[in-house]
């Protein structure tokens, strides 16, 4: 389905909602075209191919809210979408800070920020095949020990989105995206296997990493893990690869919404305008970042994006806001809606600003520690601040890895690993909406034997 | 006030999936046979058909009120062709016959070669592991809305430290038809329900949440169980965030660990579960690959995975392939006795399939996945356990796990927690993870307690992108060594 289409829909939904006795509605549709393929050993494992479609309805009768979607779009699917919604608005109870933005404030015209690469549908299934395959070849044949395989994958989605509110706000915008990856399998000894997967994604398709680089990093990062260990229990500064930063500046985001302060559910909780973070931090969420994996001209709410800096050189400068969240805390929007049909701000694309030295030279720089490269379970409490994860990655003896490690875990609450981020390497590179260049942190407590 | 108006919002609520005996684009024998056959159009080892329909809703409080409430509705077909171990798989939320007659010849394109016949298909019965007399979704909306302001109200009177509660009903139900080219035809009804509370509390500058939730395969007749109501859970909420405001440090490194019984399942599913799953020893990833026979646990350790226990969150009576869940003996006495599989890994090893083939939802295909997986009990008395550890740490409840299938290594976060002292329990200690391997792991199994617990239905298990709702149950366990990823680095 077209966008103009998409919005004739969404108009008539609109419609039957406002007759209906909504006073206020929002309505958005989805359309997909997505093609999966895995390949194993080099033989075919997948072949996944669908179309999707869907609509999302937030409804409002004065101050009460509800939510309705179907992806059953016959006639009778979308009265029933319609019936729930206003029928679960009687259910809900009033509050008083419900209701769609301000019509002045809505974005009446916005940029065309290229999220969309029509190249992309036009990979075949035979040719998706043929790219998983060179990929996950090219991490067999870079080193003997590679032995098994999990499997290389290649993946490619287009969708369409558009968005129409009794308020007068109509958009939307098509988006692509691709994907290649592969995990390679290594035996390692006591009967362990090691793998450790590697990935690329780009919303163009030309832009993505070729599938043999792709293949032979997976490959290059599996073998470095064999003979992995613990190490002893100790304080000691840690490095962070960007795809082990990343997870932490995603639980940071988190704390940093409008909605996690008035819900009192963030160690950030009363610290605006205040240093939590070593003047090396620079936080930044930019929806107008170019080919960005989380870029978006307009908001949820319909209002125009802009590029918020949440924390300069380690002052907290401004928390993300949706309409909702800022009419809670007395505060004005930054255009950071993140759901269309839920309530809730959101990171677009959050990063860390790079600093001015390469990774190679912050392992250089460091004398012993522990250098790691992925990350394992959920140990963080954001009430608190409290983290605690496991770890894995290697040993750093006189500013050079020594040896693999895993079985560890890393721990240090969020307000104090911020503030002692020592330094913080030029790496960035969006694969993600939350991305991150190398950085390490002066001293956290690493459990082992 | 007559019944039907006290339930305004499931009026005309209808649970007939467009696929279902009589409804507009009704998938009977016949047709799936049709379907299937054109699937199989250029050959193939099987094909087979599964439809889904899901109504799921949810009520959220925060601030006293009920602040939204939403219902949304899943519907799809997709159709799978197997080809030695390769599949094509297509799916559609079209139910028009072209587009189910596209769906299929898209799923065909993985096969190059002659078609074959498909015999026609017959409905299967299945036990009913769930029956319940209204699924949640049709019971009265202000019924559950009293539910959660009674949650809120009860919370807030527990104690005036509490300065915020949060509170949601999620609910859905799940109708299934799944038809094979091996002649089967069945369809299953799958109800949930979970119920749960957050309380926030503060005091002299400090600030803890505490959650506790519940449900499975239930109807309301869930809260009417000892313990279940929306109070109970609300006051246990409190109890937790009240205990862990006094939260000191927790130690860090090598330790003797108790489990309680309960929630420490997730051990089992981490350590042990995902390890087992079929598909990664068929494909010789698994650090428990070419071990069955072999002691990969302690003599004390049986491990079991029941898809049959009465309502629980993870038990189904039929999988998403169309087989019976059964029960599965993993690990018994120690020794390694069996995997997971799904109609695809029990091809390769040549077994019969235990019924673990789930997915999420008709937009994925199947993979070998747990179900309830529970350690049973041992001799122990759960106080002598605690008594006979002098320094170590005691562990209540978990925010959740993972596990690195090739290594074996695997996490699990705690959100209550103790020091043992001298055989006492002692302070409570913050947020921390438990880090080990999972063979190392459960051979330093030392004493297991005769307390078997079943956790309540909260768990949701996340593998390759597709969650599924799991249950996991153990008695009190203690696990000699292992490491414990505190901030407090013991000196000296």
């Amino acid at each position: 389905m077209d966008s103009t289409k998409l919005l004739e829909l969404c108009d008539d939904v609109l419609g039957r909602l406002m007759a209906g006795g909504a006073s206020d509605a929002k309505v958005v549709a989805r359309t997909g075209q997505d093609l999966s393929v895995r390949v194993r050993l080099g033989e075919v494992e997948l072949v996944e191919e669908a179309g999707t479609q869907s609509i999302a309805i937030r409804c409002f009768k004065g101050k009460r809210v509800a939510t309705a979607s179907t992806n059953d779009l016959t006639a009778a699917g979308l009265r029933r979408a319609v019936g729930d919604a206003l029928e679960l608005c009687d259910l809900a109870q009033e509050d008083p800070f419900a209701g769609l933005p301000d019509p002045a404030a809505l974005a009446s015209a916005y940029p065309d920020m290229r999220l969309y690469d029509p190249a992309c549908g036009s990979i075949t299934a035979g040719e998706a095949v043929e790219r998983a395959r060179r990929c996950e070849k090219a991490s067999l044949d870079f080193d003997p020990r590679i032995t098994n395989s999990e499997g290389g994958s290649f993946g490619r989605t287009q969708g369409g989105f558009v968005m129409a509110t009794s308020g007068g706000f109509r958009g939307g915008y098509n988006g692509s995206y691709a994907s290649v990856s592969t995990s390679p399998v290594a035996a390692d000894e006591g009967g362990k296997n090691r793998t450790s997967g590697y990935w690329s994604a780009k919303r163009f398709l030309h832009q993505l990493e070729a599938e043999d680089a792709v293949g032979r990093e997976a490959a290059r990062r599996t073998v470095a893990l064999l003979g992995a260990r613990k190490v002893p229990t100790q304080e000691a500064p840690v490095i962070f690869d960007p795809d082990a930063a990343r997870s932490l500046l995603g639980a940071f985001a988190g704390c940093v919404t409008g909605d996690a302060i008035y819900r009192r559910s963030s160690f950030l909780l009363d610290r605006l305008g205040e240093t939590v973070a070593s003047e090396l931090v620079t936080l930044i969420d930019d929806p107008l970042l170019a080919d960005g994996p989380g870029s978006r001209p307009f908001d949820g709410d319909g209002l125009l994006t802009r590029k918020n800096v949440v924390v300069e050189r380690g002052v907290l400068k401004t928390w993300l806001l949706d309409t909702y969240g800022a009419r809670k805390l007395g505060m004005a929007s930054t255009g950071s809606a993140a759901s269309a049909t839920g309530s809730g701000a959101g990171v677009s694309n959050f990063y860390l600003a790079p600093g001015g030295v390469s990774a190679e030279a912050l392992l250089r720089d460091t004398r012993r520690g522990l250098y790691v490269t992925g990350m394992m379970g959920f140990g963080f409490n954001a009430v608190t601040g409290d983290f605690s994860r496991g770890a894995y990655g290697y040993w750093v003896e006189d500013g050079a890895l020594a040896f693999p490690v895993s079985e560890v875990t890393i721990s240090l609450n969020f307000k104090e690993l911020f503030a002692s981020i020592d330094g913080v390497a030029d790496d960035l590179e969006f694969k993600s909406g939350v991305a991150s260049p190398t950085f390490r942190v002066a001293k956290m407590t690493i459990a082992g034997s | 006030m007559s019944t039907v108006q006290s339930a305004p919002a499931q009026q005309g609520l209808s649970l007939q999936a467009p696929f279902a005996p009589g409804a507009p684009y009704e998938i009977d024998a016949e047709r799936a046979q049709k379907l299937l056959a054109i699937a199989l159009r250029r050959g193939g080892d099987a094909a087979d058909l599964f439809a889904e329909f899901v109504v799921g809703g949810s009520l959220v409080l925060e601030e006293t009120i009920v602040k939204s409430a939403s219902r949304g509705v899943s519907v799809g077909v997709g159709i799978r062709v197997r080809r030695g171990m390769a599949a094509g798989y297509a799916y559609t939320e079209d139910l028009a016959w072209e587009s189910l007659v596209r769906c299929a010849e898209t799923a065909a394109q993985i096969a190059e070669g002659q078609g074959r016949e498909v015999g026609p298909v017959g409905l299967k019965t299945h036990p009913e592991r769930y029956r319940v007399a209204a699924p949640s979704i049709l019971a009265s909306g202000h019924d559950k809305r009293e539910l959660l302001l009674r949650a809120d109200a009860a919370a807030r009177a527990a104690d005036a430290r509490v300065q915020r509660v949060e509170a949601s009903l999620a609910e859905s139900y799940r109708e299934i038809l799944i038809a094979t080219s091996e002649g089967v035809f069945v369809r299953d009804i799958q109800p949930m329900m979970r119920f749960g509370v957050r309380a926030i509390a503060e005091s002299g500058g400090k600030r803890q949440s505490g959650s506790s939730g519940g449900g499975g395969r239930f109807g309301m007749e869930y809260f009417a169980q000892p313990q279940k109501d929306a109070e109970s859970h609300a006051r246990e909420a409190v109890r937790l965030a009240l205990a862990m405001l006094d939260a000191r440090e927790a130690p860090a490194g090598e330790m003797e660990v108790v489990l309680g019984p309960g929630d420490s399942g997730i051990l089992l599913h981490e350590a042990v579960g995902h390890g087992l799953e079929a598909d990664f020893n068929r494909k010789g990833v698994s650090n428990y690959s070419g071990r069955i026979g072999t002691p990969v646990a302690s003599a004390l350790c049986t491990v079991v995975d029941r898809a049959d226990l009465d309502h629980n969150r993870g038990s189904i009576n039929v999988d998403d392939e169309g087989n019976v869940g059964t029960s599965t003996t993993l690990i018994e006495n120690g020794i390694l006795r069996g995997y997971l599989h799904d109609n695809f890994s029990a091809s390769h090893f040549k077994l019969d399939p235990t019924g673990n083939g789930r997915r999420e939802s008709f937009r994925a295909t199947p993979l070998p996945r747990m179900t309830n997986t529970l350690l049973l009990a041992g001799p122990h008395d759960h106080d002598e356990i605690i008594r006979s550890v002098k320094k170590g740490i005691y562990a209540q409840r978990f925010g959740g796990g993972q596990v690195d299938i090739a290594s074996g290594d695997f996490v699990f976060s705690l959100s209550e927690a103790y020091l043992i002292e001298d055989g006492k329990l002692t302070a409570p200690v913050k947020d921390v993870n438990l880090i080990g391997n999972g063979p190392d792991a459960l051979s330093k199994v030392t004493m297991l307690g005769n307390n078997l617990e079943v956790s309540d239905g909260i768990w949701t298990c996340g593998k390759d992108g597709q969650s599924v709702p799991v249950g996991v149950g153990c008695p009190t366990i203690k696990i000699a060594s292992m490491t414990v990823g505190g901030t407090a680095v013991q000196k000296g």
